[in-house]
């Protein structure tokens, strides 16, 4: 069977170029394969609980959200608050987890900075999900001369390094977390597009598809009954790795100084303000925390988008 | 292949100068304007109006657009409007500074994931595999903006075994500009082995469990002979891909080294010229980074064509 041989064998770099570069590896035959996964290793994978680690990742995600949106109500300084007489102080019962070089507390930065990489990774994907997605599944359905214009549209626009376009509009249009959530969302529209286009298209002639149409159904009806809940699977969990694409590019646009002004806290930033003026070696504190919450957040949602993806890995053999 | 070969060239062109449209008008879109930065406490009405003329900034769009065109391909990007600075010194000091950082990460990169890959895939989910499967993935996890800080703090002021910041070009000094190099291209690199070692390891493993390995294997080939020779080339498709793609994120992750290691890329060049509105400037790296990155592409389409003789036909 050497053509379904070659499919699996673009299935599993699909998947791993997604980790990474959400989008950019979704040819169409490669998001096929993504959803008719494989029968190499990851088979004996897919067939295990989803394990310790995955519970794990999910607990960490789970309170970074909570901690975020309770914030107020946690017992915490004001994350701004300088207390000229705790400057540079380690974890004690006081701070948690110590005060920076103006008396801040650490762990009430931290929490408040947790903010901006949710707000912006979650929302930024839930915009090119809303706009990319809905034209990436009409595209992929109805073919046509729209779905080619659309589809070398979004080729040339992703030839076009993000980074450089994000840095311009980022700086000409002003330094706030709606700006950069905007912009950043807008970015990830080709990617959703193309992955979501690509996986519809798969589906649009598909014998329940065609069945459907036989029986009268209107385009609207077959997209959102007959479509719709067969990209999703492939759409949640790339969705989770463009997260941590999208928190990583804040995050380098915070360490470039590019991000939220401050004083506003952001992971990216409180790192950046832990390695400015030799503060790594008075007080390594500052950058640790938020370097090590961000790690594990990235390497949280990378892992729940990778267990999620061999879970939902539905084979046609045992429809 | 000529044809094929063509045809990609013949994409590479179109798309370039859509480029071009999308990098001069990413400036030209956006509020504000050189004049301000400029002028600085003379920014009057009448004044801003002569500086407009004189930079050519009150002719319609297509009209700059088609002079900027054309002086770029007399090999003149331009002049800055603040220092004056030709875009193309700027470039030609800036850009083999990423370069090189690029070049050395994927070096790097390329020849730790690929025999990693080699190794544990011949055995899956066996310790090894599994250890290293689990490591690349916390890989995965760390970007520039963090692993960079760490090694500053353990390698350059922990240890001193290197420097913390400084560039030195090659022709200068290549010892020098070698060890200076170091920190910053490690930095950048994580991600990449995490990727390449992941694509590679999977498509090992299934091209591993085909006929004409078994075939080899009976033939009495050794396990070396047959990782390198068979199944190497079929499982590397993806790998290239890949490797095309990194580009994108690597520029990022250039820009965060450029300013924490100091040193005078076009990233740093690139936000001073945001900041300040030089059109010109920011046109000119982002056209050139573009059109690097296309280039690579096509690149990679062609050593595609030698590696998986396929694609031409398809």
């Amino acid at each position: 069977m050497p053509d379904d041989r070659e499919l699996l064998d673009t299935g599993s770099s699909a998947k791993l170029l997604g980790d990474r570069f959400p989008g950019m590896a979704a040819t169409d035959e490669q998001v096929v394969a993504l959803q008719s996964e494989t029968l190499d290793s990851d088979d004996v994978l897919s067939k295990k609980p989803f394990g310790f680690l995955f519970w794990f990742a999910i607990t960490w995600v789970g309170l970074v959200f909570l901690a975020a949106i309770f914030a107020n109500l946690l017992p915490l300084q004001s994350p701004n608050f300088q207390n000229y007489s705790a400057l540079n102080q380690g974890p004690s019962s006081a701070h948690l987890l110590g005060t920076d070089d103006l008396g801040r507390d650490l762990l009430a930065r931290l929490i408040f900075g947790s903010r901006v990489s949710l707000i912006v990774g979650f929302c930024g994907v839930a915009i090119g999900l809303v706009v990319g997605g809905t034209a990436g599944l009409i595209s992929g359905y109805k073919g046509g001369r729209l779905d080619v214009a659309l589809n070398a549209g979004s080729f040339i626009i992703l030839a076009f390094p993000a980074i450089v376009a994000v840095i311009a509009i980022v700086t000409f249009w002003g330094q706030s977390l709606f700006h950069i959530t905007i912009i950043l969302g807008i970015a990830t529209i080709p990617l959703m597009f193309r992955v979501i286009r690509a996986s519809s298209l798969s589906f649009a002639q598909r014998d329940f598809v065609i069945a459907a149409k036989t029986m009268g159904a209107t385009d609207t009806r077959i997209v959102l009954r007959e479509i719709l809940p067969n990209v999703i699977p492939v759409t949640v969990t790339f969705s989770l790795i463009t997260v941590a694409g999208i928190i990583v590019i804040e995050g380098t646009l915070a360490f470039l100084g590019l991000s939220v002004n401050l004083p506003t806290p952001s992971w990216g930033n409180l790192i950046n303000e832990g390695t400015a003026n030799n503060a790594l070696s008075t007080n390594p504190y500052i950058m640790m925390w938020p370097a090590m919450s961000m790690f594990l957040l990235l390497w949280s949602i990378n892992l729940i988008g990778d267990r999620l993806r061999q879970r939902f890995d539905i084979r046609e053999g045992l429809l | 292949m000529g044809k094929y070969l063509l045809r990609r060239l013949l994409q590479l062109v179109v798309v370039s100068f859509v480029i071009s449209v999308l990098a001069f008008l990413l400036v030209h879109l956006l509020p504000g304007d050189p004049t301000t930065t400029i002028l600085g406490p003379n920014d009057t009405a009448a004044n801003r109006a002569i500086l407009m003329k004189q930079l050519g900034l009150d002719l319609p769009l297509w009209q700059q657009y088609l002079t900027w065109l054309g002086a770029i391909f007399q090999g003149n990007f331009g002049n800055s409007y603040l220092n004056h600075q030709s875009v193309t010194h700027i470039l030609a000091t800036g850009a083999p500074v990423d370069f090189e950082l690029i070049l050395i990460s994927q070096t790097i990169a390329f020849s730790v994931a690929v025999p990693l890959a080699l190794v544990t895939s011949r055995k899956p989910n066996r310790p090894l595999d599994n250890v290293s499967t689990t490591s690349t993935f916390g890989l995965l996890a760390l970007p520039p903006f963090v692993v960079a800080p760490i090694l500053v703090a353990v390698f350059a002021v922990g240890l001193g075994w290197f420097p913390a910041t400084g560039y030195t070009p090659f022709t200068q000094s290549p010892a020098t500009n070698i060890h200076q190099m170091i920190l910053p291209s490690v930095a950048i690199t994580a991600g990449s082995i995490a990727v390449y070692y992941r694509l590679l390891r999977s498509d090992l493993i299934s091209t591993l469990q085909q006929d004409f390995i078994t075939m080899a294997r009976s033939k009495g080939l050794s396990s070396r002979r047959i990782m390198w020779r068979h199944a190497f080339r079929p499982s590397s498709f993806s790998l290239l891909a890949a490797a095309g793609i990194n580009i994108g994120a690597l520029i990022a992750g250039t820009f965060v080294v450029e300013l924490l290691f100091a040193m005078p890329g076009i990233g740093y060049a690139l936000v001073q010229a945001v900041e300040q509105r030089d059109y010109l400037v920011v046109q000119g790296i982002a056209l050139v980074v573009a059109i690097a990155y296309v280039i690579i592409q096509f690149i990679i389409d062609f050593i595609f064509t030698i590696v998986d003789p396929r694609v031409v036909r398809e």
